[in-house]
C-alpha cells in the first residue's frame, strides 16, 4: 500500500549517483569524445559507487522485510512495506537501546578524553622545555605502531584484575592513551609560526592559557580531524568491549550485534540482524557524510605528506 | 618446575618504568610565571609532566607493559581464569610450530595478507585512476568509495553474510538465475577464506584508492604532458612515468594495508566465528585464550610471533621509506 513512499526512499541514492550522468562536461559536444567521457570517465565511477551502495542498500531494504519475504526462493528487491518490527523485534530480542547508549557513553566519554589528553601531550611536546622530548616522541611513535590486539590478553587480566569486567570504564580505560592523536596534533603544532607565540609571551600568559587561547583556537580542524577520527574507532571498536564484556548491561552495539547474531542466526532472522546493522552503521554513514573532509584527512594521513 | 601465583604478576601497574611521580595538580596557573623566576626550567618541567604524563602513564600501562607481560605468559602453561600456571619456558612454541598448528594458521594469514592486500592496492590503483578523470562527480565518488572503510566491520560483515547466505542470499538467487546452486561458503573451509577476503577488499580499498589518487594528482604535470607530446600513449605514459613516480605511495600502501591485514579480525569474527578455514594469527590468538580452550599461555605465544611479524614489517618501513614520508 505504501509503496510508493517506499519506492521514493529506495530510489533517492539511485538517483544520487546517476546525477553527474546529467550534466554534460564542460568540453566541445562532439560525438566521440562525448561517447568517450561517458565510457572512460562516468562508467568506471558510476560502477565504482554501486559495488559500495548497493550492499548497503540492500541492508536498509531487508531490514523493512517480513520473515516471509526473505525466506522465499523469488529475491523481492523492494518490502511490501516500510515496516518497522524488526527493529522493534531486535530491540526486544536483546537489550538493543541499551547497547546504542552504552556505545554513545563510550564513545563520547572515550573520545573527549583522549582529544584533551592528545592536546596536552602535543602541546607540551612542542611548546614546554624537557629534557628527552625526542626520546618520549619516538616511544609515542613506537606505541603508535603496537596493536590493541596483541594487547588484549595482558589487557584483559589487568583490567579483570582491577574488577573492570562488565563495567563501561573497563571498557574505555585501556584506550585512552592515545598514540595518533597526539602524533597528529604534535605534527600540526610544529608548523605553527612562532610568532602566534611571541606576543602572549611578552603578555606574561602562561602555558595554560597560551594552550587554550592561542593554539587551540588556530588549531580547530586539526582537532576536528583526530576527534573525529577517534569517535570512529570508538564507535566502532570491538575486539576489546566483546572480551571485557560477557553480560548485556554493559556490551557496546557491535558486541551486541553479536548476541543478537546468535539469538537470530537463522534464515528468518536476517531482517532483524540487518535492521541492526543499520543502527550500527547509518550513524557513522551520517557523521562521514557530513564530515568526511576532516576524516579522510585524518586516516589517510603519512602518505599525504609522503 | 615452578608454579607460580598469576596474579602476582599481573597486579603490577606501578611498576611500570612511567615517570608518574608526586605531580602536583596542574602548576601551570595563568599569570603566575609572569615573573621569571630563576626556577622557570624547573617550572616547565613540572608543567610537562603535568600535562604529558597522563597520556604518558596510559600509553605505558595499556601498549608497553602488556607487550611485556605477554612475553611472560607466552612461557607459562595457563588455563585462562586459574589461579595457578606452570613456567613452562619455550614449550608453548615449541607446541605451535612442531604441531600442525603453525602451518595451517600461518599459511592462512599469509593466503589472507597477501590476497587482501594485493587485491586492495591493485582495485584501489584502477578505482584512483577512475576517479582522477576530470567528469564531474568525483567528489561524491571518492567519498562513496572511502565510505565502507570507516564503517563498523560487525555491520559490514553482517551484510555481507546476509549476501552470501546459501539459502536467501542475493548471490544464490543470482546464481539460481545462471542455473547453478549456491556453494557452502560458510562450511567450507577455502570458500569462507575467499568470502571473507572478498568482503575485506571491499572494506578497504576505497582506503587504497584515495591515497592513490593523491599520488596521482601530485604527479608533475610538465612530465606527463611532455611525454604525451613525445607520442607516449596513455598505457605507456602509465607504466614508464606514472608507476615508477608513484612508487614511495605504492610502498606505504604496501605497508600499511599489510599492518592491517596482519590485524584484521571483526570480519573473521562475524562472518566465521569457528576459525573454520579464516584462522590468521591474530584469530587464533583469540580462540586459543576467550575461545574453547582458555589457553591462555598458548595464545600469548600466538600474540607474541604476531608482535614478532608486525615489528619486521614497521621496521621494514622505517629502513626504507623513513625519509620519503616525513618530510616538512
Amino acid at each position: 500500500m505504501s509503496a510508493p513512499s517506499t519506492a521514493v526512499v529506495v530510489d533517492s541514492p539511485q538517483e544520487a549517483v546517476q546525477v553527474p550522468m546529467k550534466h554534460e562536461p564542460p568540453r566541445p559536444f562532439s560525438k566521440p569524445n562525448f561517447v568517450q567521457t561517458i565510457a572512460m570517465g562516468y562508467v568506471p565511477l558510476i560502477i565504482a559507487t554501486l559495488v559500495v551502495f548497493l550492499p548497503l542498500l540492500w541492508m536498509l531494504l531487508s531490514s523493512f522485510k517480513q520473515p516471509g519475504e526473505i525466506v522465499t526462493m523469488d529475491l523481492k528487491i523492494l518490502p511490501e512495506s516500510l515496516n518497522l518490527e524488526n527493529y522493534a523485534t531486535a530491540m526486544t530480542t536483546v537489550p538493543f537501546a541499551q547497547f546504542f547508549a552504552n556505545s554513545l557513553i563510550v564513545t563520547t566519554v572515550g573520545s573527549t578524553i583522549k582529544v584533551i589528553l592528545a592536546i596536552l601531550t602535543a602541546y607540551a611536546l612542542v611548546f614546554v622545555r624537557f629534557p628527552c622530548k625526542n626520546v618520549i616522541f619516538v616511544l609515542i611513535l613506537v606505541a603508535l605502531m603496537v596493536p590493541a590486539q596483541v594487547s588484549i590478553l595482558p589487557n584483559y587480566i589487568l583490567i579483570a584484575g582491577m574488577g573492570g569486567k562488565n563495567t563501561l570504564w573497563g571498557i574505555i580505560l585501556p584506550g585512552l592513551g592515545t598514540a595518533f592523536g597526539t602524533f597528529l596534533l604534535r605534527q600540526h603544532f610544529l608548523t605553527l609560526p612562532a610568532s602566534i607565540l611571541e606576543a602572549a609571551e611578552i603578555d606574561g600568559a602562561g602555558h595554560w592559557r597560551r594552550l587554550w587561547q592561542i593554539i587551540v583556537p588556530v588549531s580547530v580542524p586539526s582537532i576536528a580531524t583526530v576527534a573525529l577520527v577517534t569517535v570512529v574507532s570508538e564507535w566502532n571498536d570491538y575486539i576489546w568491549p566483546l572480551i571485557i564484556t560477557d553480560r548485556p548491561e554493559t556490551m557496546t552495539l557491535p558486541v551486541g550485534l553479536t548476541l543478537l547474531q546468535n539469538s537470530e542466526g537463522n534464515g528468518a532472522g536476517w531482517g532483524i540482524l540487518m535492521a541492526g546493522a543499520v543502527l550500527v552503521i547509518v550513524p557513522i554513514l551520517l557523521v562521514f557524510a557530513a564530515l568526511q573532509r576532516y576524516i579522510v584527512a585524518g586516516l589517510t594521513q603519512g602518505s599525504v605528506t609522503g | 618446575m615452578t608454579t607460580r601465583q598469576i596474579h602476582s604478576s599481573s597486579a603490577a601497574p606501578a611498576d611500570r618504568p612511567e615517570p608518574e611521580p608526586s605531580v602536583p595538580a596542574p602548576a601551570a596557573r595563568p599569570g603566575q610565571d609572569r615573573k621569571r623566576w630563576s626556577g622557570r626550567s624547573r617550572r616547565d618541567f613540572l608543567v610537562f609532566l603535568a600535562m604529558a604524563s597522563p597520556n604518558l602513564v596510559l600509553i605505558g600501562t595499556f601498549t608497553y607493559w602488556p607487550l611485556i607481560n605477554n612475553i611472560y605468559y607466552s612461557t607459562l602453561d595457563w588455563t585462562l581464569g586459574s589461579a595457578s600456571a606452570t613456567v613452562v619456558g619455550l614449550q608453548n612454541y615449541v607446541t605451535f610450530f612442531a604441531g600442525e598448528d603453525a602451518s595451517k594458521v600461518l599459511g592462512t594469514t599469509a593466503i589472507f595478507t597477501l590476497v587482501t592486500v594485493g587485491g586492495s592496492m591493485v582495485l584501489g590503483l584502477l578505482v584512483a585512476l577512475a576517479l582522477n578523470s576530470k567528469v564531474r562527480g568525483t567528489t561524491f565518488a571518492r567519498s562513496a568509495v572511502f565510505a565502507p572503510y570507516v564503517l563498523s566491520g560487525v555491520g559490514v560483515g553482517l551484510v555481507w553474510l546476509f549476501i552470501f547466505d546459501p539459502g536467501y542470499g542475493v548471490l544464490a538467487w543470482i546464481l539460481r538465475g545462471l542455473g547453478q546452486q549456491s556453494p557452502q561458503w560458510i562450511n567450507d573451509p577455502e570458500l569462507s577464506l575467499v568470502m571473507v577476503i572478498t568482503v575485506y577488499v571491499w572494506k578497504n580499498l576505497g582506503y587504497c584508492a584515495v591515497v592513490y589518487l593523491a599520488g596521482l594528482q601530485s604527479l608533475p604535470r610538465d612530465v606527463m604532458e611532455a611525454a604525451a607530446l613525445d607520442g607516449a600513449n596513455n598505457a605507456r605514459r602509465f607504466f614508464t612515468i606514472s608507476m615508477p613516480l608513484l612508487s614511495p605511495t605504492t610502498f606505504f600502501l604496501l605497508i600499511t594495508t599489510m599492518l592491517s591485514s596482519l590485524q584484521a579480525f571483526d570480519l573473521i569474527r562475524i562472518m566465521t566465528p569457528l576459525g573454520n578455514g579464516t584462522s590468521t594469527l591474530i584469530y587464533e590468538a583469540y580462540l586459543q585464550a576467550f575461545g574453547a580452550y582458555n589457553r591462555a599461555g598458548y595464545s600469548a605465544a600466538i600474540s607474541v610471533i604476531l608482535f614478532a611479524i608486525l615489528l619486521i614489517v614497521t621496521v621494514l618501513q622505517l629502513r626504507f621509506v623513513e625519509r620519503k614520508v616525513h618530510y616538512s
